[in-house]
């Protein structure tokens, strides 16, 4: 048996190294200037004809490497951040941006175009690690249908939805497991201030908001809007989740309705800005600098709503049409700087955590 | 056994250890301290002992209910058999994402079982428990039901001749025989619910969290790496715990069976008790496997034409790079790699265990090799990142790192499915082949394959399987260009819109499909090559 197992090792490490080395001539990251690797979080989508436009325009060829969720891309960044998986790092939002700048995730670049990036977006000016990119924002989606049948005013503010007549209507989701359901608790607080915001939710609490741990279940599961939830026989018409969420009912569906299942109250929603980073110790710096100016052109940016449901941070960039004649924009959005989210965001997801879900 | 302990070494153990160090190592200095802050916390002790109790109430529902089913599968011949046993494994390998939908429409509102007799159980600790059945039905059936098809009845014909009664010549025939393989059976259903991720935070809801769901969160969305080390620690001695336990037990309990084609001793049921005893493991199988399965091809194929099938075909709406029908070609080439090494490791490491002279240190690796189930994907994925990450190690972008992490999890299957077979070969036939001349190579092909070789087909059906459906440490890897069909799922999941939600539906019937062919093919293999017993 000995002698055998040592011909078996050989043959398994023979193996091994062989399919290893097919594996990474072709895909290696870094180690080839004339590839640029974009690592992501699992919502990136982006059309071929733009990927391609990139790459005949630039001579380097694209590789996305996606990396989970917003949350777990973000983590894995800086953990492998003195050997990066990649140059450019897409999808750090604003709840998570502070965790990214404090580890040194980023090197400094000022992409071409930054001075077409709408100002309110504008952070890091001083430093230029990070580029805004999209934004898009959350709030709370209602059930057109529901509201109809029972003749009832759908909710618009924050202050509604503690109203009896919305009671046991509302799911939304854990704000520790889910960047929706930790954007809405960052709305009420950035509404009601640090004091306010816990009184509301107790509040809320009591007029039956229920809490589930992900977007996917609160919105195929819960919500009796969603094609999901319609199937499901869902029993809930409120939902936390996006501004673009009623925009994909309609273009998502076959055939398309005239207008959208869904609707948004606009006045309880919490802006979301997405940006993007040349990564530290990227391998190929040139690359991501193109990628990243490319990032910022009216090309990336008018092609990217229908792709990945944001909007574009460009001046002049096109909203399509489907978002404004199906899913008005936030009025006024709720927005937080960046720092005080970090400063609270740990504490206040502990209070959370203890006044709704115990 | 070099072979074994260096996978481990390099592919688990190394991994583990270097995401382990960089939680608790801070500043040059291992913060042990954090153990005892992290233990004293009410909210910690409170997960720690709903894992326990919930894990030891999955187990013990789910043995209630599968046993009987293992042992219909095992001694009764039926029409559509084989084709059942195939879709019974089904659940097993599917996305707990897509089962959390499907078993929603089951017992949550709305669904089924409310509009019958107003039964909800959604966000109810049966939710889970129920689930836990769902899924590890078929550990039971396939690994009990294995070995028990395989027992000579005439062992327990011979005891009722001698005098025995029926209860009498099973206790002491048949249960010794097969304790070994119900024990590990339980101790897999225990470690799967013990470590339970998916099935817990989609069914349960927020109120409840185990070990695993918690690690995850510390890990993931906090960012706390030493708490989610100090609970990775805790998970890991909970397990190797077990793990020793049984493997203790199984030594005691080892004896040389007679193994015969499973084929002679499956026979027709007989009198009202054996068909009321199959009519009712057939209601159950319906009612906990079938139904929520059903339920998710129906939701499909509720779209005019085909339409979310049709839509698979199409790259349109960006949300991959490429049609989400591919997934299924990549997620099969990944699977049968996984399969492919997971057979060897397991293969070698089952082989090395069974030796005569197998020391101490060998027979620990045992319950070593099984770790890997007790251990969080996001551990050994974080794990894989900052570990494999430099030459000749630099695996982090190749795509080999997917098959190596769904072997992982195949291996101990490997071997949890032949060491129970192979110890039961008669060591004096090995000899004997030796005494004679034979190599060892060729006393392995010429003893032990033949008899093995049912138990090998099953093992790398289950290790194909687990690799098909395989999502938590595949979603850390996988790229927009070669999706699997679960991560293509989940991705799907995450957007609203009707047609993203049917194509999941689409593509999970698809999965199911495929995993249910991929089995009876197994199936098939089995029956046509028995006659070589």
């Amino acid at each position: 048996m000995r002698t055998t197992n040592k011909y078996i090792a050989v043959a398994v490490g023979l193996g091994l190294v062989t399919l290893s080395a097919c594996g990474s001539s072709s895909d290696s990251a870094g180690g080839d200037s004339k590839t640029v690797t974009l690592v992501s979080h699992d919502s990136w989508a982006v059309s071929k004809s733009v990927i391609a436009e990139f790459e005949k325009k630039s001579g380097f060829k694209v590789k996305v490497l996606e990396d989970g969720d917003a949350g777990q891309a973000v983590d894995k960044a800086i953990l492998t951040k003195d050997n990066p998986q990649g140059d450019v790092f897409f999808g750090v939002d604003n709840t998570l941006l502070s965790r990214a700048l404090d580890n040194d995730l980023f090197q400094s670049y000022e992409p071409k175009g930054s001075d077409l990036i709408l100002p309110e977006y504008r952070v890091d000016q001083d430093k230029h690690r990070v580029t805004p990119i999209d934004t898009g924002d959350i709030c709370v989606n209602y059930d057109k249908a529901y509201f109809s049948k029972h003749k009832l005013t759908p909710p618009t503010s924050f202050d509604d939805l503690i109203k009896p007549q919305y009671k046991n209507l509302l799911v939304t989701e854990n704000a520790s497991t889910s960047s929706p359901g930790l954007g809405f608790v960052l709305g009420t607080a950035a509404q009601y201030g640090d004091d306010g915001w816990q009184d509301y939710w107790k509040k809320l609490k009591a007029n039956g908001v229920k809490v589930v741990d992900g977007w996917e279940q609160a919105y195929n599961e819960e919500f009796s809007g969603s094609a999901g939830g319609k199937k499901a026989k869902a029993d809930r018409p409120l939902v936390v989740s996006y501004a673009s969420s009623p925009p994909a009912e309609v273009i998502y569906a076959d055939p398309k309705p005239a207008t959208a299942p869904t609707a948004v109250a606009t006045g309880t929603c919490f802006r979301q800005v997405e940006y993007a980073g040349l990564l530290s110790n990227a391998g190929n710096t040139e690359g991501g600098k193109a990628l990243l100016d490319f990032m910022l052109t009216k090309t990336f940016q008018d092609d990217m709503p229908l792709n990945m449901f944001v909007y574009p941070v460009r001046e002049g960039a096109q909203v399509p049409e489907e978002f404004t004649k199906y899913g008005p924009q936030a009025e006024d959005p709720e927005t937080m700087d960046p720092a005080k989210i970090a400063d609270n965001r740990d504490d206040w997801v502990k209070s959370w955590t203890s006044l709704v879900l115990k | 056994m070099a072979v074994p302990v260096a996978f481990f070494a390099v592919f688990f153990a190394y991994p583990v250890a270097a995401i382990l160090a960089r939680g608790l190592h801070v500043d040059g200095a291992w913060q042990l301290a954090r153990i005892w802050d992290v233990v004293a916390q009410s909210d910690i002790r409170h997960v720690l002992w709903f894992t326990t109790w919930q894990a030891l109430a999955s187990t013990a529902l789910t043995l209630l209910v599968a046993l009987p089913g293992a042992y219909v599968f095992a001694r009764f011949d039926f029409p559509g058999k084989h084709v059942l046993r195939a879709i019974v494994t089904v659940p097993f390998v599917l996305p707990t994402v897509v089962v959390g939908t499907a078993f929603l429409a089951l017992v949550g509102r709305g669904g089924l079982l409310d509009e019958l007799w107003g039964v909800r159980l959604d966000t109810t600790v049966w939710a889970i428990l129920l689930a836990h059945v769902f899924f590890n039905y078929a550990v039971v059936v396939r690994t009990v039901g294995g070995l028990w098809g395989q027992l000579d009845p005439r062992q327990e014909e011979a005891a009722r001749m001698l005098g025995a009664s029926p209860l009498k010549a099973w206790r002491q025939v048949t249960l010794p025989a097969l304790a070994p393989a119900v024990a590990a059976a339980a101790l897999m259903v225990f470690l799967f619910t013990f470590t339970s991720f998916g099935v817990v935070q989609i069914l349960g809801g927020p109120g409840f969290s185990t070990l695993e769901v918690e690690i995850y969160r510390q890990t993931s969305e906090i960012f706390d790496l030493s708490t989610a080390a100090v609970l990775t620690i805790i998970q890991f001695v909970a397990v190797g715990a077990i793990l020793a336990l049984h493997a203790w037990t199984v030594r005691r309990r080892e004896s040389a069976l007679r193994l015969v084609d499973a084929s002679v001793t499956a026979r027709r049921p007989r009198g009202a008790g054996q068909w009321g005893l199959l009519a009712g493991v057939l209601a159950s199988v319906v009612v906990l496997l079938l139904l929520p399965l059903a339920v998710l091809v129906q939701r499909s194929f509720d779209a005019p034409d085909f339409g979310y099938y049709r839509a698979l075909m199409s790259s349109d709406g960006g949300v991959f790079l490429v049609a989400p029908i591919e997934a299924i070609g990549n997620s099969l080439q990944y699977a049968v790699v996984a399969t492919v090494i997971a057979v060897v490791i397991g293969g070698l490491a089952a082989a090395a265990l069974t030796r005569r002279d197998a020391g101490r240190f060998v027979r620990g690796f045992d319950a070593l090799l099984m770790l890997p189930l007790g251990v969080s994907a996001v551990t050994v994925g974080f794990g894989f990142l900052i570990a494999l990450d430099e030459p000749p190690l630099d695996l982090r972008a190749s795509w080999i790192l997917v098959p190596l992490a769904q072997a992982l999890v195949g291996v101990p299957f490997v071997v949890r499915t032949m060491l129970p077979v192979l110890r039961a070969v008669d060591a004096r036939l090995r000899e004997a082949a030796a005494v004679l001349g034979a190599s060892p190579w060729r006393v392995w092909r010429e003893v032990d394959l033949p008899m093995v070789r049912r138990a090998l087909l099953i093992a790398a059906g289950f290790a194909f399987a687990v690799s098909l459906g395989e999502f938590g440490a595949t979603v850390f890897i996988a790229r927009p260009d070669n999706p699997t069909l679960p991560v293509a799922v989940a991705k799907l999941l995450g957007r609203a819109g009707e047609l993203n939600y049917g194509q999941a539906m689409a593509l999970s019937t698809i999965l199911m499909v495929v995993c249910a062919v991929a089995l009876l093919v197994l199936e098939r293999l089995r029956t046509d090559r028995t006659g070589e017993f």
